[in-house]
């Protein structure tokens, strides 16, 4: 049998080319019991009023496009289980929070890749590739899982408040997460300048530990343990 | 000058590794002092100036006293370089920061040494 619930929204509006300013718009919507996250709603929702401006792309936690402040907290929409939300109180949605808004819950994402792409993220290797492929032993891989797996989401970096306050100078957990991710790789060549370009009081050094990235991140990795690895690496370099 | 965002001052390793360590003399020294305040040390004046007064007390307060004022500078410089922007006014707030913790050192060291 077929149940229904409606759910109550609070939605962040913005048109740049309409609005004077933002609001939050209420809105119901029915959903059924084959609605089970929160982007199956919003899907829902936009069939209600298509002019709400969201982004979405592969539904199941991988592609990292529809990062949302669900009820305060950063989230993706697709891993958000619907029966969480409580009958009697609204669902809050706003963008991400510290982030220019293009429209709606559509954040400029300019700001956080240009970050990501200041630690240089690919393999630095100059030795001639072998036949195949460049090996690394199973220990040596193991220290990369719970780093290659960040979907670039955003969810951490616009959750931690020094990234609010220094955006375009301080790297961010997704892109410190990132490049240990490279300086932990065996493979890689240029441990010492990727180093060297964090060794900065704004770059690496604005991370005071708040965890916030931690609690929020949907595939549950930990930036924060990987910020604290680069400077144990480079404490041994120093000393 | 144009202005772009230039970032890459290459320091601020040794300023997070002194932070920690002055930490723990803090943590240390004031362990020592609950524990001498247990033991009533505090119960006149005469007997807290003999403790403090004491080779090692003024060793350790003297080193408490420099971790303080370091581990200060280093933590109300961060509160400067997280909140405020305009590059005038944040050298200003440093400078003033540092003048203010060398003075104190210098004051609290003379309070230290004329027990």
């Amino acid at each position: 049998m077929m149940t229904t619930r409606t759910l109550q929204f609070k939605i962040y509006r913005y048109d740049p080319d309409k609005d004077q300013k933002p609001y939050m718009q209420d809105v119901a919507v029915e959903v059924d019991s084959t609605d089970r996250k929160l982007l199956d709603a919003l899907v829902k929702l936009k069939a209600v009023d298509d002019s709400i401006a969201f982004r979405r792309s592969c539904r199941e936690g991988v592609c990292g496009s529809d990062a949302l402040n669900i009820n305060g907290r950063n989230g993706l929409a697709c891993l958000t289980d619907l029966a969480s939300f409580p009958d009697d109180k609204p669902i809050v949605l706003r963008p991400l929070p510290g982030l220019p808004i293009v429209r709606d819950l559509i954040v400029d994402m300019t700001q956080f890749f240009k970050q990501y792409h200041s630690i240089k993220p690919y393999l630095v290797n100059n030795d001639p590739p072998p036949e195949r492929e460049r090996l690394q032993s199973p220990e040596d891989r193991e220290e990369l899982n719970g780093l290659y797996e960040c979907i670039l989401c955003a969810c951490c970096s616009t959750s931690c408040p020094s990234f609010w306050w220094n955006p375009d100078k301080f790297v961010g957990p997704a892109g410190l997460l990132a490049a240990y991710r490279f300086i932990a790789d065996t493979r890689d060549q240029a441990t010492n300048e990727r180093l060297d370009n964090l060794e900065d009081p704004y770059r690496l050094f604005r991370c005071h530990t708040i965890m916030n990235c931690v609690d929020v991140c949907p595939k549950g990795l930990n930036p924060t343990k990987a910020i604290g690895k680069i400077k144990d690496m480079m404490v041994k370099r120093a000393i | 000058m144009v202005n772009r965002k230039i970032v890459g001052a290459h320091y601020g390793l040794k300023d997070w590794l002194a932070q920690r360590i002055t930490g723990v003399v803090m943590a240390a020294f004031t362990l020592v002092v609950v524990v001498a305040l247990l033991q009533g040390v505090g119960a006149s004046y005469e007997s807290w100036r003999a403790f403090m007064a004491s080779g090692l007390m003024r060793f350790v307060s003297f080193l408490f006293i420099v971790s303080l004022c370091w581990h200060a500078w280093v933590g109300v410089r961060d509160i400067w370089m997280d909140y405020v922007q305009p590059a005038g006014i944040k050298l200003a707030l440093h400078v003033l920061t540092l003048l203010a913790l060398i003075g104190y050192a210098g004051w609290a060291a003379q309070i230290i040494w004329r027990l």
